[in-house]
């Protein structure tokens, strides 16, 4: 089975993109590592590899979960399989 | 020599100096002191086979804390274990002498030489014949089994993305975890890459003095930070490389840095930028988070291998301290094989767990102190980056 993209933990929002050729519409399975489970969903958009698929919904201001930790936050509305980066997530920090 | 799982009789294979810490290489270094004796260093290097300058842009009219990292910076170059002997150049004596002093300390073969009042021609050929003398003396030494305490290893990530945090990262806390408890020395460093997590950091602090010596640093570096910053250093950390490769805050590189230190070590000092730890264990020193200038200050405190995980592929390389590239990034390790030592991306297809990828980590670790070249070295990366506080007077 191709695992597609990798998320640390269960409870993370996020999972990361770990193949290349990701298109929106694509059917996915993802590896959550800690609990060593998959899951599945499919994406919204192209993702490239190394970057992150979004696991849940997002309001703009909403809090955004990797390693069971705060890593900033939405500043857009993000759907489930959305393309998640630097155009709709945040530093809370600098 | 070395199990799979058992540590506890490892050795290496180095070279004992006179002090007792052991080195992986048998470097002779000619030592420019300032950047007006790098065309005299550079010159003794090739004139004399088996020698390597280490030549720089500082050295003049520094003052205060940034000139004592100087000294310390090429002190710690000189007297790193993996130098067999080394001859130092700068253009006048009482600063040549503060540095050949400083690596006398350590018993090993090291000599000054000036320019001034003798020109770069005479400082080359007395340098040179002295220099000769060095490699005759350091190619003769032989290397011996020293047990795994006496390594001392250092980490640091470069150009990182996802798969740092995902794959190379944690690989490297699996072999820290490893190495840890059989009295390895460790350290790592970035002080400003660990914004978001550094109260994990914290909670891993040996001792509450370790604790705040922790924070105090931690929050200096902050200070300097939003002091110069413009916006929120969106672009310079994370670098644009990083945010290419798919990180997108700060936190989040963070969180992916800290997985270097694995889930057992503790933090059992603080280091100044290039001090040498008093003992053995995981030390945390305030550095920057430049790949050349926190390697560069790692082997000024005395490290003598280098783990670097890599995601989008960092190149560098030191003069003195062979670094390691590790990297779990399926498109890097194909399109810049050249450059990785270990290939990990295995973690991203489910087929290498985290024991399995931080024993291979460790067999090149062992492979490296006793001899083999990383791809760095053979590639000829030899940044030497000095680390400086504020500007010259």
């Amino acid at each position: 089975m191709t695992i597609h993209f990798i998320v640390h933990e269960e409870g993370d929002s996020v999972g990361t993109v770990v193949v290349e050729g990701v298109k929106a519409g694509d059917a996915l399975t993802g590896w959550i590592m800690e609990q060593d489970k998959t899951v599945t969903l499919k994406t919204l958009n192209d993702i490239p590899i190394g970057h992150k698929v979004a696991l849940k919904e997002f309001r703009s201001g909403d809090t955004v979960i990797k390693y069971g930790v705060d890593i900033g936050r939405a500043i857009a509305p993000i759907k489930l399989g959305e393309y998640l980066h630097v155009h709709n997530v945040k530093t809370k920090r600098w | 020599m070395r199990m799979a799982t058992d540590l506890s009789k490892s050795t290496f294979w180095g070279y004992r100096r006179e002090n007792g810490r052991v080195g992986v290489r048998n470097h002779v270094i000619i030592l420019p002191v300032d950047d007006i004796s790098n065309a005299a260093a550079e010159a003794v290097a090739k004139n004399v086979m088996g020698t390597m300058a280490l030549p720089h842009p500082y050295g003049r009219l520094q003052f205060g804390a940034d000139l004592e990292l100087h000294f310390r910076t090429l002190i710690g170059t000189g007297a790193n274990p993996n130098v067999a002997a080394v001859v130092v150049i700068g253009i006048e004596p009482g600063w040549t002498k503060r540095v050949v002093d400083g690596i006398a300390k350590t018993g090993k073969p090291v000599e000054g030489f000036w320019i001034e009042g003798n020109g770069d021609h005479a400082t080359i050929m007395n340098a040179s014949k002295r220099a000769k003398e060095f490699v005759h003396h350091a190619t003769s030494l032989r290397r011996v089994e020293a047990p795994l305490k006496d390594l001392w290893v250092s980490t640091k990530c470069g150009e990182s993305d996802t798969t740092s945090g995902i794959g190379a990262n944690p690989t490297v806390g699996n072999a820290f975890d490893k190495l840890y408890p059989h009295g390895v020395t460790l350290v790592f460093g970035e002080t400003t890459e660990l914004t978001g997590g550094e109260h994990l950091v914290a909670a891993r602090c040996r001792t509450p003095e370790v604790r705040e010596k922790f924070n105090m640093v931690f929050d200096r570096y902050q200070e300097v930070v939003n002091r110069h910053k413009t916006s929120d250093l969106s672009e310079s950390q994370p670098t644009k490389g990083n945010i290419a490769g798919g990180l997108t805050t700060i936190e989040e590189k963070a969180l992916g840095n800290i997985q270097k230190i694995g889930k057992l070590c503790k933090v059992d000092g603080v280091l100044d930028k290039a001090e040498t730890p008093a003992g053995s264990g995981l030390w945390f020193m305030d550095s920057s988070s430049a790949a050349a200038e926190m390697v560069t200050l790692c082997a000024a405190a005395g490290y003598v291998v280098h783990f670097f995980p890599t995601g989008q592929g960092n190149v560098i390389g030191n003069p003195i301290l062979p670094v390691i590239k590790l990297c779990a990034n399926p498109r890097t390790v194909r399109t810049m094989a050249e450059h990785i030592d270990v290939d990990v991306s295995g973690i991203t297809r489910r087929e290498l767990n985290m024991d399995q990828a931080g024993d291979r980590l460790l067999e090149c670790m062992f492979a490296t102190a006793n001899g083999r070249w990383t791809a760095a070295e053979v590639l000829g990366h030899r940044e030497f980056v000095l680390t400086r506080l504020y500007e010259s007077a």
